[in-house]
């Protein structure tokens, strides 16, 4: 029966990219300014905390420009974000799909993972516009970025497995994850560092995505204490039990998404 | 006879109704929860869990090319079967054995998206019921030229008027070439012509492909015409698995009176028991336009009821109002105390070719109802004219009985 279910995924594996192309696709022929919202909504973001935490509360760089610290900051919280907010909306987006046709209902928050991929790629020439202006440009360490995103991607996914099939079961799981977002931004080293707050390295380091923007700032801006190793093997604690628990939940609870949802 | 290709063992399903309806937020679920035990603390009683077996105990085997329609009434359980059959859903016990793929057209037009174009549409939707790129490219064609939108293929399928709708759905489902496709009364929907279209596709796939066909319909002359066999279900039930004609004529022999009228306004000092048609086959009256209809309402009474007037209404199959007669329109009221047990009402069908529902009621002397009761009995028109000439697909629901001179 297990395997089974990983056979027939694997059958249907192009409406995987059928679903990601749909999206896509509507949601830049609906908006009037289409792409240029990828653009804007990061972009805003990075401004504002480069403004505030750079500016006002003058955080110090370490040597880069701080708006390139705030721009990777966001390039990683972004993924996690949208993926985050994809997947945990997707099951209850589809709900009419899930209750008529058959097909591995995983296809559905995974199609939403590519979405979040491209919007993350957009994002991305941005990032490459401003590190050609402020003349950061990465070294070799750069290679190991897929690493990096594919741990944002996992811990993102593990934890929307889980809120897609809860929100199947309990609607107000929807209201949750904005909210969630919301205090995430500012618990996670987005517009600041963590290497200048010594004192709330630890429990920063309990949140997962710590590790993830700290290991993007290394292998995208270079970090003078090293590779931070401590808030990185929580990291990968955390999106390791994520995933293994999110794909059992989720597994455990599709058989009824259709009576539920 | 080879291997089935579908089997079904011991199959059930049981629905429980309060878990889905009443705990839609953590709250509920928090608030259920805590009433339970105080319930076991307080009194030691349990609620009750509304529990309802959909499907209980179905055992059949389907071989492959069989055409197999299932009839059954509203909530006997049709659509369950094929939710499980489909693999929508889980059954509760009982084992299905399924032989290739299946692909199942449940409601028109699943996983379309309105901004999409059709040709994207086309691509999606395939997709959906598991085809490669590559298949469904090699299909297209074929898929544009059987739901006849060619013209639209670029354009938005929000724009799509209802028939084109479910003729490109109806188009993609038929051309996936499954082992077993699944079809529920999705037909309804479309035109006249369509139907007959899909109805001989279906008829194409199965007796020239070979493939397996599960077919629910409320629309029994097509199950009559298409089905090789036939399975009746009850309340979750399979109370009959034959030929065509003899479950349609089990079907329209099923115990009809009380139990499945549906009362829906009264106050029960009158009751309608039985309306009756008088027809010599088995199934729904049958009548050409013009024919004579003659429909008989039985009826029991209490003394104190006073003057009844019986009413009629006639419904399209979708459920619109089509027509109505009121007894005083042309005869006489009936004393409630005069023993009468039924009355009857004839006319000439005015209606166009398909399915109609009758509903009927009684009011009192001031119109206020005594009963009514909704969607009884079906009947249907044929498409012809009583005095023999064929149906000629002309516009309108009713054909007016009028009077031309030169």
């Amino acid at each position: 029966m297990e395997a089974h279910y990983w056979r027939d995924l694997w059958y249907y594996r192009e409406l995987l990219g059928f679903l990601a192309w749909r999206d896509v696709k509507v949601r830049y022929q609906q908006t009037f300014l289409g792409t240029a919202w990828a653009v804007v909504q990061p972009l805003t973001t990075v401004v504002i905390f480069w403004f505030v935490f750079g500016h006002l509360a003058k955080m110090p760089s370490s040597g880069s420009s701080y708006f390139i610290v705030v721009m990777v900051g966001q390039l990683a919280w972004q993924l996690f974000a949208n993926t985050l907010g994809n997947t945990s909306g997707s099951l209850v987006g589809s709900a009419q799909l899930i209750s008529k046709v058959y097909f591995p209902r995983l296809i559905v928050p995974l199609s939403t993972v590519l979405v979040a991929l491209i919007d993350f790629a957009v994002v991305f020439v941005i990032y490459v516009i401003a590190a050609v202006c402020t003349r950061t440009m990465p070294d070799a360490r750069i290679l190991w970025l897929p690493c990096f995103i594919l741990l944002a991607l996992l811990l993102a996914l593990g934890l929307g497995l889980w809120l897609a099939a809860l929100t199947v079961r309990f609607r107000d799981f929807r209201i949750l994850v904005p909210f969630l977002l919301q205090i995430g931004i500012f618990a996670t080293p987005v517009g600041y560092q963590t290497n200048y707050l010594s004192t709330w390295k630890e429990i920063l380091a309990l949140n997962p995505m710590t590790g993830v923007i700290d290991a993007f700032r290394w292998s995208m801006l270079g970090a003078p204490d090293g590779f931070a190793w401590y808030s990185f093997s929580f990291t990968l604690v955390w999106s390791a039990i994520l995933v293994s628990s999110g794909i059992w939940y989720f597994r455990t609870t599709e058989k009824t998404f259709a009576d539920d949802i | 006879m080879n291997d089935p290709v579908i089997r079904v063992e011991n199959l059930s399903k049981l629905y429980r109704i309060s878990h889905l309806a009443n705990q839609r937020t953590v709250r509920d679920a928090v608030h259920h929860g805590l009433r339970l035990v105080w319930r076991r603390l307080r009194w030691n009683t349990r609620l009750k869990r509304e529990e309802f077996w959909a499907l209980r105990d179905l055992n059949f085997e389907i071989a492959k090319g069989e055409v197999v329609g299932i009839i059954g009434r509203n909530g006997a359980g049709k659509s369950t079967l094929l939710k499980v059959l489909s693999r929508i859903t889980e059954p509760t016990t009982g084992r299905i054995t399924l032989r290739g793929r299946v692909a199942s057209l449940l409601e028109v037009g699943t996983g379309f998206h309105p901004e999409l174009s059709g040709r994207d549409n086309i691509y999606l939707n395939g997709a959906i019921h598991g085809l490669t790129r590559a298949e469904i490219s090699r299909k297209f064609d074929q898929i544009v030229e059987f739901a006849e939108v060619s013209r639209f293929l670029d354009t938005p399928v929000k724009r799509y008027s209802s028939g084109m709708y479910v003729r490109l759905a109806f188009a993609v489902a038929a051309h996936l070439e499954p082992d077993i496709l699944i079809v529920d009364e999705v037909l309804a929907v479309g035109d006249a012509t369509f139907q007959k279209k899909c109805l001989g596709k279906i008829k194409e796939v199965s007796s020239t492909e070979g493939r397996t066909v599960l077919f629910v319909s409320h629309n029994l002359s097509s199950v009559r015409q298409l089905c090789t066999r036939s399975i009746l279900l009850d309340q979750g039930r399979l109370v009959f698995d034959g030929p065509p004609n003899a479950a349609i004529a089990a079907y329209t022999r099923q115990d009809k009176t009380k139990a499945s009228y549906r009362h829906i306004a009264g106050d029960g000092a009158a009751r309608i028991t039985a309306i009756r048609m008088p027809n010599d086959g088995g199934g729904d009256a049958v009548y050409p336009i013009f024919g004579e209809v003659r429909i008989e309402i039985h009826f029991e009474a209490k003394p104190q009821a006073g003057s009844l007037e019986f009413f009629l209404l006639v419904y399209s199959d979708d459920g619109e109002c089509l027509a109505a007669s009121f007894q005083t329109d042309s005869g006489a009221r009936v004393r409630a105390d005069d023993r009468r047990q039924s009355v009857s009402v004839t006319f000439k069908n005015p209606f166009a070719p398909g399915r109609y529902m009758v509903s009927a009621g009684i009011f009192d002397a001031y119109r206020q109802f005594h009963d009514w009761v909704e969607f009884a009995e079906a009947f249907e028109v044929v498409p012809g004219f009583a005095d023999g000439r064929a149906f000629d697909q002309r516009l309108g629901q009713v054909s007016l009985s009028a009077t031309w001179s030169p």
